[in-house]
């Protein structure tokens, strides 16, 4: 394979991919707005009375609307770049899991387990 | 050892099988992609720190004293109009048209300094208060969250700026196009950095 050679088939995959249409651009904006509305809209009304439900409720629908920004707008497949756009995207989303529940679980534990009072100290040796 | 010692005499061969030519920028678009990469990496620190203080108001103004939602609302259309405006640019450039590129780029940077302006008067409200960064765990971590994000956007504009400039001077050449698909990424992915915002810090913050 010549350079010239290679050089068309990267042109060619991110002619595809890289772009996008306008029906693709349209479809991930309509989706993106309807996503970002009924989020604002259960807050702001309080329509599901259990804050914890709402909680869950509006995190599910960032996690769809993220979904949907990489595909429509970042164009992200698996196709990309040979793959790799794709492996370096699920190696920093492994890495962020880890940060965000690590952090999050351990210094929850560590805020409930100092609180003064919680433990009998005449027990500390 | 011994192998070493068998080959010590003669020179050893090296085949440099990956010396083929690329085409110049066929690897720009992984590398940005990696810098976004590491770039989500800050931003989910930023989270983490945020998830971790963010309840700690030290007796100062909590998420319901301080956010308007309605103004939120208005910042994230801005962002999300811009992010379409920016797809449209992207568009047109593939089409070659460089005075709708151009138009549509401006539009783009007006939604942007839009969305700038309505977060730096929210955190002047906020300061004017006395809401600083300076009052509790959860303002110092909220600044710096929506701050750097502010700041990335900052920088979009003036790339896109510089950017505009690049093109009217040399057109819809192969290297503005490549850099203008740079930043069509970088400034997509703002956005999504903002939908983790927006539900993470205001929509969550409010129904705390």
């Amino acid at each position: 394979m010549s350079a010239h050679d290679h050089a068309e088939d990267h042109g060619h995959v991110h002619g595809g991919a890289a772009h996008g249409s306008f029906k693709g651009y349209l479809t991930g904006f309509v989706l993106s707005v309807i996503l970002t509305a009924i989020p604002f809209w259960l807050v702001m009304t309080g329509f599901i009375d259990d804050k914890q439900v709402t909680a869950i409720v509006i995190m599910a629908f960032a996690v769809v609307q993220i979904v949907v920004h990489m595909v429509f707008f970042l164009h992200m497949n698996t196709a990309s770049e040979g793959g790799w756009s794709m492996l370096a995207l699920i190696f920093t989303l492994i890495l962020v899991v880890i940060v965000l529940t690590g952090s999050l679980w351990v210094m929850y534990h560590l805020n409930a387990n100092m609180m003064p009072g919680l433990h009998d100290m005449r027990e500390m040796p | 050892m011994a192998s070493i010692a068998t080959t010590a005499g003669t020179e050893p061969v090296f085949h440099l099988e990956e010396e083929h030519a690329h085409a110049e920028g066929s690897s720009t678009m992984l590398g940005f992609w990696l810098y976004l990469m590491s770039d989500c990496l800050i931003f989910a620190m930023l989270f983490a720190a945020y998830g971790v203080l963010g309840a700690n108001y030290a007796a100062g103004p909590a998420p319901k004293d301080l956010f308007d939602l309605n103004l939120v609302a208005v910042n994230t259309a801005m962002l999300l109009f811009s992010s379409i405006t920016y797809g449209f640019a992207m568009l047109t450039m593939d089409k070659g048209r460089v005075a709708s590129t151009q138009a549509w780029l401006a539009v783009t940077g007006l939604f942007g300094l839009a969305f700038l302006s309505i977060e730096l008067y929210e955190f002047s409200h906020m300061i004017h208060e006395g809401a600083t960064p300076q009052r509790s765990a959860f303002l110092s971590s909220f600044f710096t969250l929506v701050g750097t994000h502010g700041l990335h956007v900052t920088f979009g504009i003036v790339w896109l700026v510089t950017l505009m400039v690049q093109v009217a001077r040399f057109g819809l050449i192969e290297a503005n196009r490549r850099r203008l698909m740079c930043l069509s990424m970088f400034w997509h992915f703002l956005d999504v950095v903002w939908i983790g915002v927006f539900t993470f810090v205001y929509l969550l913050g409010m129904l705390r």
